[in-house]
């Protein structure tokens, strides 16, 4: 029998890990690696609130079904902004950004 | 007993994962931490016998995501690939660490001071059935969630659309 804290111990852990990556680097890349780990130790606390507390019930089920289905739709998207800064700049660092235009 | 020992060695993995995902220097090394780490957490997903949610973390995230960051790496980070690192400012990583600390402390303290214990033992020991989980994302009444799945698929289909709007080469005029 697993202790509903273990869990809850290491989501904490694995969010407070995805931000600090993200305050740390400083590649857009890895920025958004980190944001990647934040949101998977969100869903391991929706998944374990539900299954442990509300056996009975989904609602945590698919809040992380959810959140999994906008996390891909999120990534391609800010990736092809990526991808665009990269073009424009030659640079996929953070501080290459200044200017909303140019 | 078992179930416990299984939980010991994905929390291991997914921490281990994740602390060199963020301290290595190379971002394709850190690309490849993440997919241990989402392995770890589908494993988790199995662990609590939510066996769909494993398999949409794996399919979706695992085959997915992954895939898509290692083509961005490759399209962008020509100089990672060579070899040459992006380098990491001693006075951010303190910054960077002393708020993961300070926020990992109010949470902990939070989660471990509140009283959940006594509620654990009703876990039941049964994966959830296929046929509950289907009802409900297709259904309309209360507590099902046909609408939300509609919404998602319009929404996949906007990002699907934004994505190439913004990724594609612009027409020299």
């Amino acid at each position: 029998m697993i202790p509903v804290e273990a869990y809850l111990v290491l989501s904490t852990l694995l969010f407070f890990i995805g931000v600090f990556g993200f305050v740390t680097r400083r590649n857009l890349i890895a920025m958004l690696i980190s944001v990647e780990l934040v949101l998977n130790a969100v869903d391991i606390n929706f998944a374990v609130f539900n299954r442990i507390l509300f056996p009975g019930q989904l609602e945590g089920f698919f809040m992380t079904l959810f959140a999994i289905g906008v996390a891909a739709a999120e990534t391609a998207v800010a990736i092809a902004i990526i991808i665009n800064v990269y073009r424009n700049f030659k640079s996929d660092n953070v501080n290459s950004i200044e200017n909303l235009k140019w | 007993m078992a179930n416990l020992v299984m939980f010991c060695i994905l929390a291991v993995v997914i921490l281990g994962s994740a602390v060199m995902c963020v301290t290595t220097k190379s971002i394709m090394r850190a690309a490849t931490f993440l997919l241990f780490v989402l392995f770890g957490v589908a494993g988790v997903y199995f662990l609590l016998d939510y066996t769909f949610l494993g398999a949409a973390q794996i399919s979706v995230y695992a085959g997915g995501i992954t895939m898509l960051y290692i083509f961005a790496i490759q399209l962008v980070s020509k100089r990672t690939l060579q070899g040459i690192t992006e380098r990491m400012k001693g006075s951010r990583v303190i910054t960077g660490m002393l708020s993961a600390l300070i926020g990992l402390v109010v949470v902990g303290v939070v989660l471990l001071k509140n009283q959940f214990i006594d509620m654990s033992a009703q876990m039941a020991d049964a994966e959830v059935p296929m046929e509950q989980i289907g009802t409900a994302l297709l259904g309309s009444e209360k507590y099902q969630y046909v609408l939300p799945f509609e919404f998602i698929s319009v929404f996949l289909l906007a990002c699907i659309i934004g994505g190439i709007m913004i990724a594609r080469k612009e027409e020299q005029k």
